[in-house]
């Protein structure tokens, strides 16, 4: 996984836990478009549960504005997206940008198969993290949180 | 953290938000409440947050819902796991869109006990939650509170009522307390089965008989569905059901039939209630069975983390100057009632 991007959070950033609960970190999980592998975003859901997160599961043939109406009616922290048909370069920054448009500042943690030589493509697009298969539930969980704590508004 | 950047940031940098000197939570949540208001999606969803976390800023958003409460009519939706109570509210939902009513879900899944984690996935089965026009949907975890639960969601139907909702499903799983309690505080509650649940002994075991104002047989193309609705209809011929005899509709979430009948009965039963003037009398009960839970709740507070006067009279009876029911009957006293009788039995 890459680390936390530069850009995603400020130092001066509103920190959204830090001000206003201590809640489970909510985080909404989806696939875009046609992409149909969510054997990997199942078995994330369950880890994020078993690590205390809330996941707010959308699942298959999401589009930018679902996950954007279900962060907004969700009160959601962080988005994960799931892409395991080589569409990442498209999607992802795709989805930051919708996020950003909106006026939003959640962080997008991508996870599934991206090859190394991507990554810093993605970081300069702007998403938070990037988990691969070798992720550890510990490492998706802080990772996740890590994301969460990045969150602003 | 009362506003939010008014324009989109610059892609590659985004700007920090505005600062917000010394916003104290009231002020927040009284611009989060009337942006609301004016239908901002995102404030009410923080709204919900704030509702959901309990405690004063919960109390904030009570105070400032509580006056413009009372347009909606909320039906609860409970049944077993896997009976396909996600995709009939979603059908549901739809029917009173196109009926013109503003439509609001929560959807309360339950809480791992062990880890206080969740996945609520109610709006995997809720497609027209995708699309704009569709209704507002919040899916809320149990979060393993046991009076809590109910009391944040009444709290959560209440700010959606009071954000211009008419129409609020609320759908839980039918399984425990918790859940029945939050039924109950619907105006109207759909008991959803399936074909080859039980027979009519279980469903008076279940209590599920004094629950349901409308009982769905959902799956009705699957071998059984006769069967189930001839053992509920046996089991409300037994009486118990006053002047309103729930109906009992076969229902296919999957495909939509049913739902229109379903909906049909669904104001049907509202208008029963306010024919009957019954719809007063239940809101009252509500609004009792409500106080009476925040009470509970308080005192469990207080026993649990006793402090001022409270603290002393455990001292007390710690110290064996005091007999429990005694203190128990000073600190109701002091409670409000003029005399903490009622609560005042042999211990």
């Amino acid at each position: 996984m890459t680390g936390p991007a530069a850009g995603t959070a400020g130092p001066q950033a509103e920190r959204h836990h830090d001000r206003h609960r201590r809640q489970p970190v909510r985080v909404v999980l989806a696939k875009l478009g046609l992409d149909g592998h969510d054997r990997g975003l199942k078995v994330v859901a369950r880890m994020l549960r078993d690590a205390g997160l809330e996941v707010i599961y959308l699942g298959l043939r999401q589009t930018t504005e679902s996950i954007l109406l279900a962060v907004e009616q969700e009160d959601a922290d962080v988005i994960g997206l799931s892409i395991h048909n080589g569409g990442h370069l498209t999607l992802a920054p795709r989805m930051v940008d919708a996020v950003r448009a909106a006026g939003l500042v959640v962080p997008v943690v991508v996870g599934g198969i991206v090859p190394d030589v991507d990554l810093e493509r993605l970081a300069e697009a702007g998403v938070f993290a990037v988990l691969g298969p070798g992720a550890s539930a510990a490492e998706v969980a802080e990772t996740v949180r890590a994301a969460a704590a990045a969150r602003r508004i | 953290m009362t506003v939010e950047p008014t324009g989109a940031p610059a892609p590659e940098h985004p700007a920090p938000p505005p600062s917000n000197p010394a916003g104290s939570p009231p002020d927040d949540v009284a611009a989060l409440f009337a942006r609301t208001r004016n239908g901002d999606r995102r404030a009410l969803g923080r709204l919900l947050t704030y509702t959901e976390g309990g405690g004063p800023l919960a109390d904030a958003v009570a105070a400032s819902a509580w006056p413009l409460t009372g347009g909606a009519h909320v039906v609860g939706v409970t049944g077993a796991p896997g009976v396909g109570k996600s995709t009939l509210t979603d059908r549901l939902a739809q029917v009173a869109i196109d009926d013109g009513r503003r439509v609001a879900i929560l959807a309360v899944d339950p809480s791992s006990p062990l880890t206080g984690g969740a996945i609520l996935g109610d709006r995997v089965r809720m497609g027209s939650a995708a699309a704009a026009g569709g209704p507002f949907v919040r899916s809320m975890a149990s979060r393993g509170q046991s009076g809590g639960l109910a009391l944040a969601a009444l709290g959560a139907v209440r700010l959606l009522d009071a954000a211009g909702h008419d129409q609020i499903f609320v759908e839980t799983v039918g399984i425990g307390q918790v859940e029945v309690d939050i039924a109950r505080t619907a105006d109207t509650t759909i008991v959803a089965v399936s074909p080859g649940w039980g027979d009519a002994v279980q469903a008076n075991k279940a209590g599920l008989l004094e629950m349901a104002d409308i009982f769905v047989v959902n799956k009705a193309d699957r071998a059984g569905a006769a069967d189930a609705r001839r053992d509920l209809e046996h089991m409300l011929d037994l009486g118990h059901h006053g002047d309103w005899r729930p109906p009992v509709v076969l229902a296919v979430a999957t495909t939509g039939d049913g739902a229109d009948e379903l909906f049909k009965h669904v104001g049907e039963h509202r208008r029963h209630l306010r024919d009957h003037r019954s719809e007063g009398d239940r809101r009252a009960r509500q609004v009792a069975e409500e106080m009476r839970r925040r009470l509970h709740r308080w005192v469990d507070v207080l026993v649990a983390q006793p402090s001022g006067r409270a603290a002393e009279l455990f001292t007390e009876v710690a110290a064996g100057r005091l007999a429990p029911s005694l203190a128990a009957r000073r600190l109701a006293g002091e409670l409000g009632r003029a005399d903490g009788a009622g609560a005042e039995t042999g211990g």
